[in-house]
């Protein structure tokens, strides 16, 4: 599986999403920001952090940059694309996914481990988790607070679109399990093709026993196929 | 136009002071040349009141790789890898701007690191608050809370420990300290000594503006009288402009470019161009109007003072021009070679050809004034405790107390506003005795801690500063690292105050004696003095920074208890020391009396006993006691695990409220496998190591034998509402 990570100056887990890809034995390649085509590549990702500073709205300017042009081109015929975190921001802002990422409820940056349920594992991206199975990731953000008008709720509901929601251990969805004030608890979502998911937490820091756990493997393990 | 003794205040000279410049220039300076000496001649910059105690600092050891005097300290942690840390004050700016000045001092100490060749991998801060009854105390936490995760967040380094403190005492001058870790290849350290004649003096980084220009107010007025060109004179942070930086310094130092380089901290291009030619015994020339600026008519003074952010000066190898600039571009900042060393031995400004001022290097430098400041030594406070004489209280009520006080309650609503596992290097994250950072790619790893004790430092100088480096020593040894170097950042009152400046010298005499004796040199730090307001001075607050390493890397250890049934024994002698425990302070307000002895004999021993039983594996959880004694060190057992422990009663006829509560030091307390006991004992027996056997770990209660019993979902809920009524 061929992987590309596209590197804005303010990224700052691209570095540990290519140690994740390495581990699971993609092949990746780091794609700079200025770079105007991309290689040959299965699954695009953008990765967290900060794009261009993000002092203007999260990934506003990175959705306008060149090499956004050519994922939007890219996924479009159908390539995997992954954008967590601040790529998850971006892709918003591209139009690729639809809805937006409002400031955490609480107003505060929020670093913690949440518990997430997979609400599809029929994807590329989910597949070799269960159904309702409880995962326990990292998030790190300012802006999560996902929000969308009701006809895209409507989609994502009907259409099965949701791909993880903020839970408590049990797999509660509640506002108590709600850390940053996402609407109906969702943590990640997938385009109408399923082909794009974009999500808050960070599977790449859940690939290591030592540091963390590995709930973020199967995530990279269904991409593999 | 006329210096006279207005201006020279205004500089924050001395009138001897500008007679001493005069005796070195020959002649008297003009405003330029003036503003420049008062940068320089400054505490911060020249340490003119320190410099004689902190030389008696031990600074060496096989560890140490480079010591104070450069940008930070760089020790050995084996193999090719060297680890470059040091801590910094951003007192005064963050009182008047808690975000801004926060965010600065994080983003200057992390150049301090990377300058040297180091990638930053953790930084630390230890933060200290007024009162939280004081009006301003809510708006400084918040502030100073969101501007450290604001800028470590963004630039994507890991913020992994620290402390958050209140008291009283800086109701009126917080304090904001910042530490910031790098790792480097040994044979890939930068230093700021310039070589050679006629090599390329480069500017690089941010555009430099009117912020945080020294003397602002005054410079404006005596410029121009555009009252409305008056910015504020706090540093505003760009961590994504640091992080370009980081990353551009790092893509060209992988080969031999650059000779010297040097990040403009305080006092900016004037303390930075001085720094590198008075080391390399070399003269610098500046062509100011060559210097990227962010406003327009920018005069030499605002350029040459001007403390704005995220830049820096390299002396660059002839030839390596193109290939540096081309780097810089790659990360759009600017690259701009500003001016050339010399070897006339003098700082030489010009603009636009004209010179517009002329310093010898040395009169900046090494005859810089140096005070031996008038000190009074400070005795052993009396005892007037008499423990028969307190009102009685139950452990229970005394425990609970501590556990929902301020400065004991848990501190997540701080740290989860820190991103802590960016880099996904960071093994243990702060709310342990030590953060562990693993480094990139092997299989060794750092510990990391900072550590204060201001009360003890108040009542007895000396002890407080033995304490605090054994307090973090112990701190390193809990999570089985092997402790090496330390920095300091010395935050006091107003120097010329003969009994701050003896809290000084004193608290140094005693950070020197414990340093020396555990082999824990200092490798780099900062002082900051005047910290006090309308004569009122702080209490005094050395933070150590302290660095371990831990060889071999498997599972961490930290104060979690892990199963029930486990012994939990007791390392150290209780004595039950009560005055300045923060028992008597929590519960009965009372502040006086002596802090505990502390004894470095057992310290290095029960230390080092304790890092060998962690080695041979037979520690499952190991916490050291420090604040609140026993109980408060057992409920952080307990309530990080949720799980309880049974704590037999003293066998000896002692007060339950002094063996519990008591703050003797050189303790740490271990949960082991009952069947390692033997071994256990073996270990510690041979190494004349005193332990009791102090109970067991249980499910559901923490629970004193006929004394007390809390279920341990209450203690947790007890330790974990105050941030959030706040």
């Amino acid at each position: 599986m061929r992987s590309s990570v596209i590197v804005f100056p303010g990224s700052n887990c691209d570095r540990d999403i290519a140690v994740a890809l390495q581990k699971m034995q993609f092949k990746n390649k780091m794609v700079w920001h200025k770079e105007t085509a991309l290689p040959k590549s299965d699954l695009i990702i953008i990765p967290g952090g900060f794009s261009y500073g993000d002092y203007l709205r999260s990934g506003a300017i990175a959705g306008k940059s060149l090499i956004i042009e050519e994922v939007v081109k890219a996924a479009k015929f159908g390539s995997l694309v992954l954008g967590i975190c601040n790529g998850f921001q971006i892709l918003t802002e591209t139009g690729l996914l639809k809805g937006t990422l409002l400031r955490n409820k609480n107003l505060k940056f929020i670093n913690k481990d949440v518990h997430i349920k997979v609400i599809n594992n029929t994807t590329k991206f989910t597949s070799k988790y269960k159904l309702n199975q409880i995962l326990k990731l990292n998030i790190a953000h300012n802006e999560g607070n996902f929000f969308t008008d009701n006809d895209h709720l409507k989609e994502l509901n009907n259409d099965n679109l949701i791909a993880f929601k903020y839970s408590d251990e049990k797999g509660n969805t509640s506002n108590l399990s709600n850390p940053n004030g996402a609407l109906d608890n969702i943590a990640g979502i997938f385009n109408d093709k399923k082909n794009i998911l974009g999500m808050m937490p960070h599977p790449e820091r859940m690939v290591d026993n030592l540091i963390s756990n590995k709930d973020g493997v199967n995530l990279f393990s269904s991409l593999l196929g | 136009m006329e210096i006279d003794n207005k201006i020279i205040e205004k500089h924050g000279l001395k009138t001897e002071e500008f007679k001493i410049i005069q005796k070195l220039l020959k002649r008297s300076p003009n405003l330029l040349e003036l503003g420049i000496f008062s940068a320089m001649w400054n505490e911060h910059c020249s340490y003119k009141s320190s410099k004689i105690h902190l030389k008696k600092l031990p600074t060496k050891g096989k560890q140490v790789i480079q010591g104070p005097g450069e940008n930070a300290g760089v020790i050995d942690i084996g193999d090719d890898d060297a680890i470059i840390f040091k801590i910094e004050s951003h007192n005064h700016p963050s009182y008047i701007e808690p975000y801004q000045g926060a965010a600065t001092g994080v983003g200057g100490i992390l150049r301090d690191v990377f300058t040297m060749g180091a990638r930053p991998i953790a930084l630390l801060n230890s933060i200290h608050f007024g009162s939280p009854a004081h009006p301003k105390t809510k708006s400084l936490l918040n502030g100073v809370v969101s501007g450290i995760g604001g800028y470590g967040n963004c630039i994507g380094i890991p913020t992994v420990a620290g402390e958050t403190k209140f008291n009283d005492t800086y109701n009126d001058n917080i304090l904001v300290n910042a530490m910031a870790v790098g790792h480097a290849k040994k044979n890939k350290i930068f230093y700021s000594k310039a070589k050679g004649v006629n090599k390329a003096v480069v500017y690089v980084g941010s555009k430099t503006g009117r912020d945080g220009i020294h003397g602002a107010s005054m410079a404006s007025a005596e410029f121009d009288d555009n009252s409305d060109e008056k910015k504020p004179t706090v540093q505003v942070g760009d961590p994504f402009t640091e992080k370009l930086l980081l990353e551009a310094c790092l893509e060209l130092m992988r080969d031999d470019s650059i000779i010297a380089i040097q990040d403009m901290g305080a006092a900016g291009l004037t303390s930075s161009s001085v720094e590198m030619a008075s080391k390399g015994s070399l003269g610098i020339e500046l062509n100011l109007d060559k210097v990227p600026c962010r406003e327009e008519n920018m005069s030499p003074y605002e350029i040459m003072l001007s403390e704005s952010q995220e830049r820096m000066l390299i002396i660059l190898e002839d030839g390596k021009e193109n290939h540096a600039r081309k780097i810089f571009k790659k990360w759009d900042l600017d690259f701009i070679i500003i001016g050339r060393t010399t070897n006339t031995k003098k700082l030489t400004l010009k603009y636009n050809n004209k010179i517009e001022g002329e310093i010898p290097i040395e009169a900046l430098a090494s005859k810089a004034p140096i005070y031996d400041r008038k000190w009074t030594k400070k005795a052993l406070p009396k005892s007037k405790f008499n423990i028969k004489k307190l009102k009685h209280i139950k452990l229970e009520d005394g425990l609970i107390k501590i556990l929902s006080s301020p400065n004991h309650s848990n501190k997540s609503w701080v740290t989860n506003q820190y991103d802590q596992m960016v880099m996904c290097d960071t093994v243990q994250k702060s709310g342990s005795d030590a953060a562990i950072i693993r480094i990139h790619n092997k299989d060794k790893a750092i510990a990391v801690a900072v550590d204060s004790s201001a009360n003890y430092c108040k009542s007895h100088p000396i002890s407080g500063g033995k304490q605090i480096v054994c307090e973090n020593w112990r701190n390193l040894i809990s999570v089985g690292a092997k402790p090496l170097a330390i920095t300091n950042c010395l935050n006091f009152g107003n120097p010329e105050n003969n009994d701050v400046m003896g809290e000084f010298a004193e608290c140094l005499e005693g950070i020197k004696d414990a340093c020396k004796y555990l082999n824990y040199p200092v490798v780099s730090g900062n002082v900051s003095f005047y910290n006090g307001t309308n004569n009122k001075n702080i209490y005094p607050t050395p933070v150590i920074g302290g660095v371990g390493l831990i060889d071999k890397l498997s599972q961490p250890i930290n104060h979690n208890l892990k199963e029930d049934k486990n012994l939990l024994i007791l390392i150290g002698k209780t004595f039950g020391h009560l005055e300045q425990s923060c028992f008597l302070k929590e519960n009965f307000s009372m502040e006086d009396g002596k802090p505990p002895k502390i004894n470095l004999i057992n310290e290095k021993n029960n230390g080092e006993a304790v890092l060998e039983l962690i080695k041979e594996k037979y520690v499952l959880s190991c916490h050291d006691i420090s604040n609140g004694g026993l109980l408060v060190a057992l409920s952080e057992m307990s309530i990080g695990s949720r799980l309880g422990v049974n704590i037999n009663k003293p066998k000896k006829l002692v007060n339950l409220i002094e063996y519990f509560f008591g703050e003797d030091q050189g303790r740490y307390i271990l949960e082991i496998n009952a069947k390692n006991l033997s071994k256990v004992d073996k270990i510690l027996k041979k190494n004349n190591i005193y332990y009791e056997n102090i109970g067991l770990t249980q499910k559901d209660y923490f629970e004193i034998d006929g004394e007390m019993k809390i279920d341990i979902n209450d203690l947790f809920k007890i330790n974990n509402q105050w941030y959030n009524k706040f």
